[in-house]
């Protein structure tokens, strides 16, 4: 797919990041297509997390630049970059333990009223925009199923429970592009089934994903685009049936097993 | 019957008023917003000499000088909050606690014409007491007094009402999000720092007015008023009361105040005379000072055992630490 005539939503050039003498992440040119669900695959210490955190903001570079919407944002304070619309979930799910699932959801939307010190005070100042938001809140917990689990404490919810909040309440920030680290991690089948369809019904909403991903199936299966990382580059992008085929790729990620199915693979790593 | 009165006199005391401002304003920094401030008594000692210096040495009318104490106190707060509020959450505690030495140092050691050494400021509060409504005893306390105290127990009413408005806000959600989590909040596109600032800045100045109270109520404010163990004695009533509730500070405050005052009265009653109840083998009259604390801290200690949430807290959010 050449990168010229693709509409891209995120464009990355000379991103690189070392701790010391590692280099994390060392990538020449990196591009997201828009309204597409872009899945950035790689081995366990490729930096695609890192490389998600240069991105959002969370970690500063040692160089290189990006643009968002054709916006730059290098080097942008990370609530700056998820007030644009970049908004991201982690690998190790932050929910908000002793807020509600509810506060957790209402959380999200930028520019509240109430948010600001002199106006918080007085409730009638933004109570209107507090409701219109709730109502917003219970819409996304009720797609994601969550609305039976509205007043619990978050800090109470189940390890997919809070994947799932956690998507939703990214939603809430009503971004352009939503960047999830491991959505599928730890998550038990059935629940993964139905978090893929929310992933896909995202990209319908108008929305760009980006996420990263260890299960080469569900790669297969919902991705548009697919974005190799092995040893902090770039080793090869494309459709996902271009990529698996690339012997590039089978060597420095998918190696011998690739076959294999996936969880055989865990299972025997496990043991030995 | 004097230990009833005398525990009920210290449950509405001067002190017990600057103790339960100084827990409020703990309370926004660390119950709600997770802002680890060991300095306390360093805001308090701020916000006390700048009041008193103003008008001992600078003779600015009341209000002036109230806001030449508070303007200090906020300085302090950006001071220490522009380094240690980007870094990790302990780095704001080391920082808050040496301030808060250095400030009682540095009151106690320099500038002698202002701050008088270790005797301290005095002979401020003229212009107070000139407006004291009230010109004879009143429930046992002296009118001066009772003027301190209407004023102290006003402070800590709107000082709760306020902090209750901003923490049913959206305003204090984010706090309250910024406790569990930052990195969460600031990737919903909230500005954590910025908000963080807001809580140390408004804890601190909540605070000052304690220390304000303070120096109203004694005429005067010396360095050692401001003692480390200061802060710790507010964490321990707010932990009491219970974090990130209204009535937690304010109901932590009293009862600590009140049950060291008691303690501290049971214990001189059985010491005393020629044959006291406790043999002075074990223990004399002149101990008491100390021995109550150790009984305070046996009930601290139980309490934390038994209600580790305090006496508001609620009890379902502790046990989700537990997970």
């Amino acid at each position: 797919m050449p990168a010229e005539q693709t509409d891209s939503i995120l464009v990355a050039d000379g991103i690189r990041r070392t701790f010391g003498g590692l280099t994390a992440v060392d990538v020449d040119h990196l591009e997201i297509p828009r309204h597409k669900i872009t899945a950035l695959i790689g081995p366990n210490g490729a930096g695609k997390t890192t490389l998600f955190n240069l991105l959002t903001g969370f970690d500063e570079p040692d160089a290189g630049s990006w643009t968002f919407n054709g916006q730059d944002v290098s080097g942008k304070a990370a609530y700056k970059v998820a007030r644009l619309g970049m908004v991201r979930t982690f690998q190790l799910t932050k929910v908000l333990s002793k807020l509600t699932v509810l506060e957790n959801m209402r959380l999200g939307p930028t520019g509240q009223r109430g948010e600001r010190f002199w106006s918080a005070p007085f409730q009638f100042l933004w109570r209107g925009q507090e409701d219109a938001n709730t109502e917003r809140a219970r819409e996304l917990l009720a797609r994601f199923k969550l609305d039976a689990k509205e007043q619990d404490y978050a800090g109470s919810l189940s390890g997919g429970q809070r994947k799932l909040l956690e998507m939703a309440r990214a939603l809430m920030v009503e971004p352009e592009m939503v960047m999830l680290d491991e959505p599928m991690a730890g998550v038990n089948p059935a629940l993964k089934q139905s978090l893929l369809g929310h992933v896909k019904s995202l990209r319908e909403d108008g929305m760009t994903v980006l996420f990263v991903e260890h299960d080469m199936d569900m790669v297969r299966d919902i991705s548009d685009h697919v974005i190799v990382m092995a040893q902090g580059k770039v080793i090869a992008q494309g459709t996902p049936a271009d990529v698996m085929g690339d012997q590039r790729v089978i060597d420095a990620y998918l190696g011998e097993h690739h076959d294999t199915d996936i969880t055989q693979e865990r299972a025997t790593e496990e043991t030995s | 019957m004097d230990i009833i009165t005398g525990t009920l006199s210290a449950a509405v005391s001067v002190q017990a008023a600057y103790f339960c401002l100084a827990a409020i304003g703990l309370n926004v920094q660390f119950g709600y917003a997770g802002l680890l401030n060991f300095g306390q008594a360093g805001f308090l000692a701020v916000g006390a000499y700048g009041f008193a210096v103003a008008v001992a040495s600078f003779e600015l009318p009341f209000f002036a000088a109230v806001a030449v104490g508070l303007g200090c106190t906020a300085l302090l707060a950006l001071l220490l909050g522009i380094p240690t509020l980007r870094l990790r959450a302990d780095y704001l505690a080391i920082a808050t606690i040496a301030a808060a030495e250095v400030i009682r140092l540095f009151f106690g050691a320099t500038f002698r014409e202002y701050f008088k050494g270790r005797d301290g400021v005095s002979g401020f509060t003229a212009d107070f007491q000139s407006v004291n409504p009230f010109d004879s005893s009143v429930l046992g306390f002296r009118p001066g007094e009772f003027w301190v105290m209407v004023v102290g127990w006003t402070l800590v009413v709107l000082s709760s009402v306020f902090v209750w408005l901003l923490m049913r806000s959206p305003w204090g959600r984010i706090m309250k999000g910024i406790r569990e989590d930052e990195d969460a909040v600031r990737s919903l596109g909230k500005n954590v720092y910025s908000y963080k600032m807001q809580a140390l800045v408004l804890g601190g100045l909540i605070g000052a007015l304690g220390g304000l109270v303070l120096a109203l109520g004694q005429n005067s404010v010396q360095p050692d008023n401001f003692n480390a163990d200061l802060t710790f004695i507010v964490y321990t009533m707010l932990i009491l009361g219970g974090a990130a509730r209204i009535f937690g500070p304010i109901f932590g405050a009293i009862v600590f105040w009140a049950a060291l005052s008691f303690i501290g009265a049971v214990l001189t009653k059985l010491t005393r005379g020629d044959d006291p109840f406790i043999p002075s083998w074990l223990m004399t009259d002149n101990q008491v000072g100390s021995v109550r604390f150790m009984v305070v801290g046996l009930c601290l200690m139980a309490l934390m055992i038994f209600r580790p949430q305090g006496v508001f807290g609620d009890r379902k959010e502790i046990a989700l630490d537990a997970r």
